[in-house]
């Protein structure tokens, strides 16, 4: 089957462990305020790619990815579950190491149908990177226009199912930065299992040009972007978080 | 014969006792290192000194406007100036082109309009007795070619289809084996060459005569080598007998030569793991600390950072700056399965981080999966803090050349000592494209450069079509390239013979007869273009081709798309076959290169607008680059679109420059995790387990 694609990138080095081929899936239900890909949101847009054809564009330059692998990010690659299964149904039986980076957004632990696929698709899923927005409900619902609720079950699902998973947040001046609720992430991850990474990112306005392009405003205009040493800051708050609820001094 | 020097002691015996044989030497008696850089020491404070004092003569220079001094009254030869030190007490290592530091020294059998340019540009004045004597005494390389060039060569020389002909300058691209000098001193060396002349075959045919001379001039090359030498109170007839002999024979090698030519590229050829064997004799009898030898090695490559040229702003700007292309190769892989990193390969790596960063020389690490993963970790990490390593491919290049290769300028590679090069700059393809389309019409001047074809008088560009007429341009491009070429290299032979370089060669040189091709993605792009989508022809009142619409999408080469990336490789296939069909000087084996890695700019600059919808006068990419920003699968793809071209076609090389932004290539370790000093997993039972519908809403 065919997935809606919006682009690849065969030297992905920041999206998982070693060099990867990148897959950027079409369509996503978050409108981030910090969005860097607001052209990946629109669904059912993108040109359409087999799961064969990226195997075999994988394969021609697997040479590149001895210490890598595949990532599905978007978008939200969760959005096209069905493609994803076959992709990496396709990709283990090679042999290749598989990662979704996702938001969670899609995660409905009252759906059984949804459930059972998603459950499956872990199977064959190496990494999760998993990409918590906010900590606080709220918040939450301003920064990206949904609730978290089902993002933090998902994390809590990772954490049961024991697959193995990173966590990311982006730090915003003035949105992300609050050491109250980069601490409270912190005490919230601590009650987790599997988690192998803390990928704290500092926000960039890189993607400002994108939205110039496509003629809609930029939520975050005036938003300086963050330096990288705060960037560092932060993750010592979350950490901290972190170790309060494991009790670790 | 077999003979004893004190050079040799200890060293394992083999051919290169008997015969003159670096390869053999090295295989004998080299010393693989799999171990880390911790050995490696810092800079002595001699170093230090003497760096300070290179970098306030830098600073000088610069204010000077780029050039300290010139010297305009004696022509440059290996024995034309006296001994020039920075500091006398503190170098370990000697040797200027001149009689002092930062002098540029002035080189003049090229051609004298050159050298008197390269003075008057830089507010000198060449003294009138010289010019007069080259101009009216003694001929220069470059009056010889232009006695000769055709009317034909002159328009595709000043049209541009042809660019970049060493007519005019030296053309350099040859390595002498410089090692020769430390390993076996002069006078065995002479007593070779005298053995080859005897030996030539009696019947005087021309090219007997000319090798006779030729040798006869090597022979002179020697001696004079040994007076430079001796000017600086050593005597270089016999072998070297530690490292620091070996280091300052093998340099008068090459200084020697870079008195003696101002080439294009000056490569010094693959030194380190040869240096090495001495290193490690002398580390073994307690003659020397690593102190010291890292010391030699600083002070070799800081005189290798000091070659200088007289050179124009017009050539400085073809090759975008003052390079000198000092090009060392370091590592590879033995054909008998060792690799060749040695401690000397760290040593030279480590004199980036005593001296500071520099692109010359050029250091250029045989790339292979086999060299050793601390070696390879030691260059990853010296590229990230110096940007100045070079990377070629060992694997792909040691099947052609062996074991013992080196690069010359930034591609080019050739067995040291058995094989030299005829450098030949590059043909534009680009333009040949449009002289297809125009019948021979060059598009900016309207001036009819090649023969009169016809001319494509469509309004929609046919691909066959473009094809069949693009496959005859070529023909034709090839056929007067060559023989401009031709020309070039016999009155080059004839005037200008790098007679020193030579002398360190055997008597019977393999000669590769270089091309190259400039403007390979553009054609590629505008053929895909062509055949893909819809290409609009805009034509003057002349009737000529100016301007080209593009109507819809088409494969762009560097996504790893087949159906354009064979059409690159097609391209360079056919151009080399045309090549191929020509009468080559000295029986020169042709080759091809796609490198312009700088003068891409000039390319364009000359160039009309093309159907790939570039514009008059825009770059072309660099090398075998895809054009700017057509590239837009990220790096595999671009590099596996480069890595199809098939470089049987062009074995003198392909180039890609590829630039990234650090963070691109992977995550800085402060930020990144992995890094985290508590334990991820839940190991200790002090977290809850919340239950997975917390915190959820009826919405969900």
């Amino acid at each position: 089957m065919e997935g809606y694609i919006h682009s690849t990138e065969s030297f992905g080095t920041v999206d998982g462990p070693g060099i990867r081929y990148v897959v950027f899936l079409q369509g996503c239900p978050l409108r981030c305020k910090y969005c860097h890909n607001p052209d990946t949101w629109q669904v059912g847009i993108g040109e359409k790619i087999s799961a064969e054809t990226i195997i075999e564009n994988y394969n021609k330059n697997k040479a590149f990815y001895s210490n890598g692998g595949i990532t599905v990010t978007g978008g939200e690659p969760l959005l096209q579950i069905d493609f994803l299964l076959e992709l990496f149904k396709m990709a283990k039986k090679e042999g290749i190491h598989t990662c979704i980076d996702t938001s969670g957004i899609t995660y409905r632990p009252m759906e059984s149908e949804y459930n059972e696929k998603l459950a499956l698709l872990l199977e064959y899923t190496d990494l999760v990177m998993l990409d918590i927005k906010h900590i606080d409900p709220e918040l939450h619902r301003e920064l990206t226009g949904q609730d978290n609720g089902g993002i933090l079950a998902f994390a809590r699902y990772l954490s049961e199912k024991k697959v193995p998973f990173w966590v990311r947040h982006v730090v915003v001046p003035g949105i992300t930065d609050d050491p109250v609720y980069l601490r409270k992430l912190g005490n919230f991850l601590g009650t987790l299992n599997g988690i192998k990474a803390l990928d704290v990112l500092p926000y960039h306005t890189m993607g400002k040009a994108k939205y110039e392009e496509m003629g809609i405003p930029y939520p975050l205009e005036g938003v300086e972007a963050l330096p990288k040493s705060e960037a560092v800051k932060a993750k010592e708050i979350i950490l901290k978080g972190f170790k309060e609820t494991r009790k670790i001094p | 014969m077999n003979r004893m020097y004190e050079g040799w002691r200890g060293f394992q015996k083999g051919t290169w006792m008997s015969e003159i044989n670096v390869r053999s030497f090295i295989k004998h008696n080299y010393t693989p290192y799999d171990g880390d850089e911790s050995f490696l020491e810092g800079p002595t404070q001699n170093t230090v000194d003497l760096w300070a004092q290179v970098m306030d003569l830098t600073k000088k220079e610069r204010e000077a406007g780029g050039v300290l001094d010139m010297d305009t009254k004696v022509v440059s030869t290996i024995t034309s100036h006296g001994p020039g030190y920075l500091d006398k007490d503190k170098e370990k290592i000697v040797g200027f082109q001149t009689d002092k530091p930062f002098k540029r020294a002035l080189h003049t059998y090229g051609g004298i309009r050159m050298a008197e340019k390269a003075c008057s540009d830089n507010g000198y004045k060449v003294d009138p007795e010289i010019s007069e004597i080259f101009t009216v005494h003694r001929k220069t390389h470059n009056a010889g070619v232009f006695d000769v060039y055709t009317p034909e060569m002159r328009a595709c020389r000043s049209s541009h289809i042809i660019t970049g002909l060493p007519d005019a300058y030296g053309r350099g691209r040859i390595i002498g084996d410089y090692r020769r000098v430390a390993l076996y001193g002069i006078d065995r060396l002479i007593e070779d060459k005298k053995e080859q002349k005897v030996t030539t075959r009696s019947a005087m045919y021309d090219d007997i005569i000319r090798l006779r001379e030729e040798l006869a001039e090597q022979i002179r090359a020697l001696e004079q080598l040994k007076e430079m030498a001796a000017s600086y109170g050593f005597d270089i007839s016999q072998p070297a007998k530690d490292t620091k002999e070996a280091i300052q024979w093998l340099y008068f090698g090459y200084l020697g030569a870079v008195k003696e030519q101002n080439g294009a590229a000056m490569s010094l050829g693959r030194t380190s793991t040869f240096l090495d064997i001495y290193a490690e004799r002398d580390i073994a009898e307690g003659t020397y600390t690593e102190k010291e030898i890292q010391e030699l090695v600083d002070h070799f490559i800081m005189k290798l950072r000091l070659v200088k040229f007289a050179r124009t702003p017009e050539y400085n700007s073809l090759f975008s700056g003052d390079p000198q292309w000092v090009t060392e190769s370091i590592g590879g892989v033995a054909i008998d399965g060792r690799h060749m990193v040695t401690k000397m390969s760290y040593r030279y790596l480590h004199t980036l981080e005593n001296l500071g960063a520099a692109p010359e020389p050029n250091l250029t690490v045989l790339w292979s999966t086999k060299l050793p993963m601390n070696f390879k970790r030691f260059c990853a990490k010296t590229s990230i803090e110096t940007s100045s390593v070079q990377y070629e491919n060992d694997d792909l290049m040691r099947n052609t050349h062996g074991d013992d290769y080196a690069i010359a300028c930034c591609v080019s590679s050739m067995r040291l000592g058995k094989e030299m090069q005829f450098f030949g700059a590059r043909a534009n393809l680009a333009k040949c494209l449009l002289y297809a389309i125009n019948g021979g019409r060059d598009e900016i001047s309207g001036k009819q450069v090649a023969p009169e074809y016809t001319p494509i008088y469509s309004e929609y560009l046919d691909y066959d079509e473009v094809m069949k007429k693009f496959d005859q341009m070529m023909e034709w491009l090839a056929e007067v390239y060559v023989n401009t070429l031709n020309i070039i290299h016999y009155m080059h032979d004839k005037y200008c013979y790098e007679k020193l370089q030579m002398a360190l060669h055997d008597k019977n040189v393999t000669r590769w007869f270089a091309t190259g091709i400039a403007g390979l993605s553009v054609v590629a792009d505008s053929l895909s273009a062509i055949k893909y989508a819809k290409v609009k022809v805009i034509r003057d009142e002349t009737g000529l081709a100016t301007d080209y619409e593009v109507e819809g999408d088409f494969p762009k080469y560097g996504n790893d798309d087949d159906r354009v990336d064979s059409i690159a490789r097609e391209i360079v296939h056919m151009f080399m076959e045309h090549i191929r069909k020509n009468h080559t000087y000295r029986n020169g084996i042709p080759t091809t290169s796609i490198l312009t890695i700088t003068s891409n700019v000039v390319y364009g600059k000359n160039t009309g607008s093309t159907p790939d919808g570039r514009k008059k006068g825009e770059a072309f990419a660099p090398g075998a680059n895809p054009m700017h920003k057509r590239d837009t699968h990220g790096a595999v793809a671009s590099l596996a679109s480069v890595a199809k071209l098939p470089f049987i076609d062009a074995q003198d090389g392909i180039s890609n420059t590829f630039s990234i932004i650090p963070s691109a290539l992977g995550k800085d370790d402060r930020i990144f995790a992995g890094d985290i000093e508590v334990d991820l997993d839940c190991s200790n039972g002090a977290c809850s387990t919340p239950t997975l519908f917390e915190g959820l809403d009826d919405k969900q």
